[in-house]
């Protein structure tokens, strides 16, 4: 919005409130009517039934274009007698292209195609209100609806009418109509958007030849939904349709696909409205991994990756995306991923805010997760066991405490020894954290006054440079010890810096 | 110095490297925004050989290190080096220049462009172009997207072969077949032509500039509309008609809302690049049909731009064109439905005074100022009034004073108190204008009204106000009209209100100056120095304090001096302490 005047400045209520009122007045006009010129009163045309068949055909294409004709639904006294015109004819065509065999001839498709794009293709209307938040807000509705419903019921129709030949509708039903459905799924209108979501999923069905590109294209829908606009109001639909492809993918997975999971499935973790579509989304990766087990590690070190770190709700949902994964984990891949993953979960049960704390904790009554762990039990229990005990005694929560108890039980019973050793280092444990601590702030300290040196030094730089050269090299020779030595408990991967 | 210390400090540069590794993402974070002082102490060669390598190859982080470290390395040529070894920092950032999170990738770009200067045209073409090369024939999008903005800064300073390369290039990814790249592409149109030899303007621009205007989708078009106004200010103006006005005479009608809200938003500067010929002939009408346009976004937009397309038409044809073709349209807009369009038209449209003269002024303009005045949108009215002046200077504001009253008014009691403070605001201003008389008879008692708002801010407002009037009024008016008022509240038995009485006296003590503050305030103040409400006493200290420096030294020690020790021993530790601070700083102890 451009209008943004002193007073919004000053007063951030004054929109939403006046955004409010606003919405009770009235709903979203569509923008397409207004593009084209005053429409012509309608008259009504003889019922299809009534005609002699012969004449059928023609009555019919005469119907179809009728139906081309746009209303104002914004306006919502004119022009009321060929609404309702409109709204019956359409009626009666859904009717006449689901009961009736041998209608769907080759020389129809266009006039069907047609009418169908004149009515629905248009350019969404901005939005009433900018951040709209669809758990809180309602969703503007499509005022032209009452029309609308009816060309995507006959839309439907067609489709799956039993003599429709995609080898005739594809010359329409093109890669151009493809791009046009699919941006109408930025509609406000969640019926709109459900009565999307059969139809791309039937055109996806019939038409093989147009697949590959509606998969590119709801690949560079999410791509601009996570890194441009973190907007579009279909992504819960495209992936529900997504889920269903994803399950019919052969094996072994083409590198596209494994693209699109790990490059888009993934990041989608990021929108701030996860919450909208999280559940489709698990979903899709879940699906994923029961097709290829392998593709479990990059997908946990993926979310790892993006862990939330300040929203406790996409925390949740990212744990309970975890546990589905968990759920139909192989034992070997788990044995790869243990390690960073329970380090995260042992965080998670650590958390302040006790819905993180309790769903994580709610792994310890998955019979399967359990197996798991205890299998594994001599790598899992040091992980956990420093977050565990501290909380067992710190937590605010005494619900998250008994639960913290129980796993505690729990774990101890897998492997006593090992419990009891780590119970009795938990002190030392945590007096080597402390120092390390201090050693931190120590060296933050002696930094801020080598950075006062180092003003010296860039000015001795410009003068000789070589000498303070040679003072540094020698300098870091000593420094091979120390750091070698603190190079062993943090192990890293790929670079060698003992060079350092 | 490295000699004695030396051992110290590079002990931390040490651990500090190894931070950079270590597992909590805020500690890489810090020690990544050391990066130069861990660079300065390596020294150039180890820097180059050594931590730049390893910068490389770390660069599977987190976007957050990752920023930091793409924003460092723009920083870095000094520490490589100089000019000379420049191109060593090119490979980690051509790496950052591909990651998927955006600000990484943009700051990646920003650090190249930077560098990209710092480069000799032979490392230029040795070094940075091939990088531009990979990232344009990059398999995934992000790379292409970054080549995009790499371009124009290596164009200049190139052999012609390679300028014909890179031309080659950057037509491909206007054509690519990924939404994001043609974005980004259509994004740095404008300045890719900025730097093209005029023919291949001609040649090649237009073309890609046609193409993109009428792209399939919207969000590639709109971004055209913004390299128009580059491209048409580089044409000579015989050119344009054939080249450029046919797209953007189809921008303007486009059928998506966003591209034709573009074409209003970017409207003066597209008005400014075509010269008044074709402004008079094709803008005049498209600037019509964008202010009647159906969606309100565009409307607002182009109502926000009525003042600046006056402004800049002609001058031998402004006064007809703006009379006969745009007014019609503002005075629809006033009374437009929706709300932001009214706003954004009441913000520009007293603009519209001065360029139309007095005459016209209040025959045709003075209605919809008046209508604005009373619109029920409290923004709007506030938008008129906050922009008084501009009508002041033509037909004096005592024409819309009838109307302005009532307006300030309901403004000053509005429910919401960020518009009470909007309204304050301008009373000053107002004041100015509208006159002392004026002001006593109509708005002295809102101004005192604000004093006892229930809400802080506005008391607080209210104060700051009567002291910019007295500053206008001068002090004899304040000792006649406000001083008395102020100085009565200092018996409300309400609290607050007595501490706003100290706070005026804070703010009006400089104006008012010493006779006045001596002889009327300061024996208000000391009085209340025995106020049974510890906030109370403490402001007292702290009125001294401020109204301190006002005073003559014989006020100082005869009478502040006592006061300020007795409420040194209050039993309150707050008025105790800044009755000691008081004290101190008037050098009483």
């Amino acid at each position: 919005m451009s209008a943004i005047s002193a007073s919004e400045k000053v007063d951030g209520f004054t929109r939403k409130s006046v955004r409010k009122a606003q919405k009770q007045r009235k709903s979203q006009g569509s923008s397409q009517y207004r593009t084209q010129s005053a429409p012509v009163e309608l008259s009504p045309l003889p019922q299809l039934k009534d005609a002699p068949s012969t004449e059928q055909q023609e009555l019919f294409t005469q119907k179809l274009q009728q139906c081309c004709m746009l209303f104002d639904f914004f306006d919502s006294v004119t022009d009321l007698k060929s609404k309702e015109i409109k709204r019956a004819t359409l009626n009666e065509l859904v009717d006449y292209v689901s009961t009736n065999r041998g209608v769907l001839v080759e020389s129809a498709y266009p006039e069907i195609t047609d009418m169908i794009c004149t009515n629905i293709f248009r350019t969404l209307p901005p939005s009433d209100n900018p951040d709209f938040d669809p758990e809180e807000d309602e969703p503007t509705l499509e005022a032209s609806w009452p029309h609308i419903q009816l060309v995507y019921e006959f839309l439907l129709r067609f489709l799956e009418n039993p003599d429709f030949q995609p080898s005739i509708a594809k010359r329409y039903i093109d890669q151009k109509f493809v791009l046009q459905l699919l941006e109408l799924f930025d509609s406000e209108d969640p019926r709109e958007r459900d009565f999307l979501k059969t139809i791309l999923h039937r055109i996806y069905g019939k038409f093989l030849g147009l697949r590959a590109f509606i998969r590119k294209q709801i690949n560079n829908i999410f791509l601009r939904f996570i890194y441009e606009t973190e907007h579009f109001n279909g992504v819960a639909e495209l992936l529900e349709i997504l889920g269903s492809i994803i399950n019919g993918f052969a094996l072994p997975l083409k590198s596209e696909h494994k693209q699109f999971l790990m490059k888009v499935l993934i990041p989608l973790h990021t929108a701030k409205a996860l919450s909208l579509f999280h559940a489709q989304l698990a979903y899709c990766v879940v699906q994923f991994l029961e097709k290829d087990p392998t593709l479990t590690e990059p997908v946990i070190r993926g979310l790892l990756k993006f862990w939330p770190k300040t929203c406790s709700q996409k925390e949740v949902m990212f744990l309970g995306e975890v546990e589905e994964i968990l759920d139909v984990i192989e034992p070997t891949q788990f044995k790869k991923i243990q390690e960073p993953l329970f380090k995260q979960i042992s965080k998670c049960v650590a958390n302040p805010h006790f819905q993180v704390a309790e769903r994580a904790l709610y792994f310890w009554n998955n019979e399967y997760i359990l197996s798991l762990i205890e299998e594994n039990i001599d790598k899992i229990l040091p992980i956990m066991f420093g977050s565990l005990y501290r909380i067992s005694k710190e937590h605010w929560n005494p619900t998250i405490v008994a639960l913290v108890y129980n796993v505690l039980k729990t774990l101890m019973e897998m492997n006593c020894t090992l419990f009891d050793e780590l119970t009795s280092s938990y002190k030392a444990d945590r007096q080597r954290e402390k120092k390390k601590e201090q050693e931190r702030d120590e060296l933050w300290k002696n930094l801020e006054e080598l950075r006062l040196n180092n003003t010296t030094l860039v000015q001795n730089n410009s003068h000789g440079l070589p000498g303070v050269h040679n003072n540094n090299n020698n300098n870091n020779n000593n420094n091979n010890n120390i750091n070698i030595s603190s190079n062993n408990d943090t192990q890293d991967k790929s670079v060698d810096m003992s060079i350092f | 110095m490295a000699g004695a210390d030396g051992d110290d400090s590079l002990y931390p540069i040490a651990v500090l490297i190894d931070e950079l590794r270590n597992e909590d993402v805020q500690l890489r974070l810090n020690s990544i925004k050391k990066l130069s002082t861990i660079a300065l102490a390596l020294g150039v060669e180890r820097t180059r050989t050594e931590l730049l390598p390893f910068l490389t190859d770390t660069i599977y982080d987190e976007d957050e290190v990752l920023l930091a470290l793409a924003e460092q390395l723009g920083n870095f040529t000094m520490l490589v080096g100089g000019p000379e070894y420049v191109h060593c920092l090119l490979p980690p950032l051509e790496s950052l220049a591909t990651v998927e999170e955006t600000v990484v990738r943009d700051k990646a770009v920003e650090s190249l462009r930077k560098i990209s200067q710092e480069h000799s045209p032979v490392d230029l073409e040795v070094h940075f172009e091939p990088l531009v090369k990979r990232l344009a024939s990059g398999d995934w999008f992000t790379s292409r997207t970054s080549a995009c903005g790499l371009f124009s800064v290596c164009y200049p300073r190139v052999s012609s072969t390679v300028k014909a390369e890179i031309r080659q290039h950057f037509r491909t990814l206007c054509s690519d077949d990924t939404p994001m790249v043609r974005r980004a592409a259509a994004s740095k149109l404008g300045e890719f032509a900025k730097v093209l030899e005029l023919d291949y303007v001609k040649s090649d621009i237009i073309s890609l500039f046609t193409a993109l205007a009428s792209d399939e989708q919207d969000s590639v078009r709109l971004l055209a509309v913004e390299a128009c106004v580059s491209i048409a200010t580089l044409l000579p103006q015989e050119d344009l008609e054939t080249l450029v006005m046919p797209t953007l005479r189809q921008a303007a009608e486009d059928k998506s809302w966003r591209v034709r809200y573009m074409v209003a938003d970017k409207f003066s500067e597209l008005q400014k690049a075509v010269g008044p010929e074709i402004t008079k002939n094709d803008l005049v009408p498209a600037f019509q049909n964008l202010l009647k346009d159906c969606e309100a976004e565009v409307r607002a937009a182009a109502a926000n731009k009525v003042k600046e397309f006056c402004e800049n038409l002609p001058e031998d044809s402004r006064e007809q064109i703006i009379m006969t073709h745009i007014l019609p349209c503002v005075k629809e807009l006033v009374s437009d439905t929706n709300q932001h369009v009214k706003s954004a038209l009441a913000s520009v449209i007293m603009g519209l005074s001065t360029i139309l003269g007095k005459d016209n002024t209040i025959e045709h303009l003075l209605p919809l100022f008046l209508a604005q005045l009373k619109d029920e949108c409290p923004e709007v009215r506030l938008n008129i009034i906050s922009n008084l002046d501009c009508v002041n200077e033509v037909i004096g504001i005592r024409q819309l004073s009838q109307s302005l009253l009532p307006a300030i008014v309901e403004l000053a009691e509005d429910a919401k108190w960020r518009v009470r403070l909007a309204i304050i605001e301008y009373m000053p201003l107002l004041a100015g204008q509208l006159g002392v008389e004026f002001f006593d008879e109509k708005l002295n008692t809102l101004c005192m009204a604000w004093l006892i708002d229930h809400v802080y801010a506005i008391r607080e407002a209210a104060t700051c106000n009567l002291m910019k009037l007295v500053e206008k009024f001068g002090a004899e008016w304040a000792q006649n009209t406000i001083v008395p008022k102020v100085l009565g509240m200092a018996n409300d038995p309400n609290y607050l209100h007595r501490m706003t009485t100290l706070f005026c006296i804070n703010a009006l003590s400089e104006a008012c100056g010493q006779d006045i503050t001596t002889k009327q305030m300061l024996p208000v103040v000391l009085k209340m120095s025995n106020d049974q409400v510890a906030n109370v006493r403490f402001n007292v200290a702290k009125s001294l304090q401020k109204i301190g420096p006002v005073l003559d030294s014989n006020a100082l020690q005869a009478e502040v001096k006592p006061v300020l020790e007795k409420l040194a021993t209050d039993t309150d530790m707050d008025v105790k302490y800044f009755a000691q601070e008081a004290i101190s700083v008037l050098a009483l102890a």
